[in-house]
């Protein structure tokens, strides 16, 4: 059974969702970095809608120096360096442990160079893997922040690059950190993305006002949290409103009241991020929420959600039905 | 005989079911000017964490302090009979001041039990733990297992003053020969340590050496291991966002092969043999 979920009321709420060429049982998952094997101890994983993986390289990469995290008001800035074991051990340990489960596996994918996000995504179109994540945004502190999904036409060549090299369906996650991410969102639909992630964590640092030191090995992190929710929740429903492929939001989601928020703006799922490091069991609360505010709504099926936001745009007799 | 880690025994259990599980706190006393002793009724898997295993602790938000990751502790005292998960630990920072505002009533969750713990050779007949500060509590559960399987303990007990030498009482409790050193009539210092863990080798006392809360014990200790050839485990601290290995934010550099490589003192550890952890 993929799609109906019993609600509190007795009644029934479909939570499945079609996501750049992947079927959801629901539109739950991980943001990529906030997940790995490890929360198998701790929650149920066939619950989730998709697993994300934590974003790997080609080659081994040690990752950046402590200290790797600092808190924030309600949020966190990490700077952890992607540390990853190389694409031939994911594909030879990684992929066979997710393949127990039922959910699909989507990997989370970066690259110094066009041909290199090519070439990965092709290594990676492999038995197990559901689709690919190209994280295009993730900010390269080695280039004093700057990445690819900084600037459109960047997304739209490296976008094009992974469409020729694989027939999975391709999401490309984008960065908060330009100046305006529905052109780049465009850029990467263009380019034949499946799906688009909006967004990643925001350039961002703290300075430890004892020892003027950075709080972070690496000066400057990437903030999420509920910090960033707003940022996040707006840069949405702005791309929602301009593409014709799905958006998958991702920043600072909690809560189900969250997810409703991110929905209704426009997100067809969303990704549960930094919440699950303070709270392990946040995904299966926020699906189950998810289930529940259906239920006392009476909407039988959460893609009735997806755009709903009544912002004088939506036809009166859609925003009716919803209401 | 060296001890590896990756043969993990009965006192590992990184395999053991996990939860996040709500406790109730059920006393929570100064010990003195500086360590509080927390006690919560918890069930299981929570009490049955093994000896080095830690816990992820979500400390309630307490006027200005808002912390908003989790903290880890180490595991001070786990009864599954009694129902009962204890914790002392030493106010440092934003997270234990958050903490130190829990009250008996009080609802309090706690992820685990986490991490890899100490492990025991059955072939050993008597170890040293050798620790300081809060680092006593870590090892205070450590001389409880090895006294049940007929392990007998050597407790270095390192502090600054006679007041702030912790668990002197539980590592009497189960019979082993408690050392404190002190930095107030000036035995702590590393040459009397040496001193005493000499005597201890020569003995014949001194199968495997355990550490944990001090970088010049710990340094102290890896010396003594190498030189004696004995096995040695340390407990390491690290700041955690998660908890879980997910994250890569608690790695700290290890000796494997010659080379230093990272590890997530979460999920690899924090127990880590004495022969691969370095310096901080």
């Amino acid at each position: 059974m993929v799609t109906a979920m019993s609600s509190p009321a007795g009644s029934s709420v479909s939570l499945a969702v079609d996501v750049g060429g992947l079927r959801l049982a629901n539109p739950v998952m991980p943001a990529s970095g906030t997940f790995a094997e490890g929360l198998d101890k701790v929650i149920d994983l066939n619950r989730l809608g998709a697993f994300v993986t934590k974003t790997i390289t080609r080659e081994f990469r040690a990752g950046n120096p402590v200290p790797r995290v600092c808190e924030t008001t309600e949020g966190l800035i990490n700077s952890i360096g992607i540390p990853s074991k190389g694409l031939d051990y994911f594909r030879d340990n990684v992929v066979p442990f997710y393949r127990a489960f039922s959910p699909p596996l989507v990997v989370s994918i970066s690259a110094p160079t066009v041909d290199d996000f090519a070439a990965m995504a092709r290594d990676l179109t492999v038995a197990g893997v559901a689709a690919i994540e190209a994280n295009i945004s993730c900010p390269n502190i080695e280039e004093d922040g700057r990445s690819f999904a900084m600037e459109p036409r960047l997304t739209e060549t490296v976008t094009a690059a992974m469409r020729k090299a694989t027939a999975l369906p391709l999401w490309v996650k984008l960065t908060p950190n330009t100046g305006d991410i529905v052109a780049v969102a465009r850029a990467a639909e263009v380019g034949g993305a499946d799906a688009v992630v909006v967004a990643n964590t925001i350039l961002a640092m703290r300075i430890d006002t004892e020892t003027f030191r950075p709080k972070l090995g690496n000066v400057l992190g990437g903030l999420s949290g509920p910090a960033v929710k707003p940022i996040a929740l707006r840069m949405v429903y702005q791309c929602a409103d301009k593409l014709t492929i799905p958006v998958i939001g991702c920043g600072g989601i909690a809560t189900a009241e969250d997810a409703v928020e991110f929905l209704l703006a426009g997100a067809r799922a969303v990704q549960v991020g930094t919440t699950t490091f303070v709270r392990p069991t946040a995904m299966i609360d926020v699906i189950e929420g998810l289930s529940a505010f259906c239920a006392r709504r009476g909407i039988a099926d959460v893609n009735a959600l997806v755009g709903a936001v009544a912002d004088g745009n939506t036809a009166p007799e859609e925003a009716e039905a919803v209401l | 005989m060296l001890q590896s880690l990756e043969t993990r025994s009965v006192w590992t259990a990184n395999d053991a079911p996990v939860a996040d599980a709500e406790t109730v706190v059920l006393s929570h006393t100064a010990v003195n000017d500086e360590y509080r002793h927390l006690v919560l009724r918890a069930g299981r898997p929570a009490t049955l964490a093994a000896p080095g295993q830690f816990f992820h602790l979500l400390c309630p938000a307490s006027g200005a302090d808002k912390p908003y990751l989790r903290r880890p502790m180490s595991t001070y005292k786990a009864d599954p009979e009694a129902g009962t998960l204890e914790f002392l630990y030493k106010v440092a920072g934003l997270g234990t001041r958050a903490l130190a505002t829990l009250k008996p009533g009080d609802p309090f969750r706690v992820l685990g039990p986490l991490g890899v713990g100490f492990s025991l050779d059955d072939d050993w007949r008597h170890i040293v733990v050798l620790g300081r500060g809060v680092g006593l509590a870590t090892l205070a559960p450590l001389a409880e297992a090895a006294a049940e399987k007929g392990i007998g303990v050597t407790a270095i007990l390192s502090a600054r003053r006679p007041d702030l030498v912790m668990s002197v009482d539980r590592f009497a409790a189960v019979g082993a020969d408690v050392r404190p050193v002190l930095d107030s009539d000036g035995s702590s210092t590393p040459e009397n340590v040496r001193e005493i863990l000499a005597g201890l080798a020569r003995q014949g006392r001194a199968d495997a050496i355990f550490t944990c809360g001090s970088n010049r014990l710990f340094r102290l200790a890896k010396d003594f291991a190498r030189e004696a050839g004995i096995a040695g485990q340390v407990a390491l601290e690290q700041q955690m966002a998660c908890g879980i290995g997910m994250c890569f934010c608690c790695v700290r550099k290890f000796e494997v092969d010659g080379d230093l490589v990272d590890k997530r003192v979460c999920w690899d550890g924090p127990v880590f043999d004495l022969k691969e952890a370095t310096s901080w």
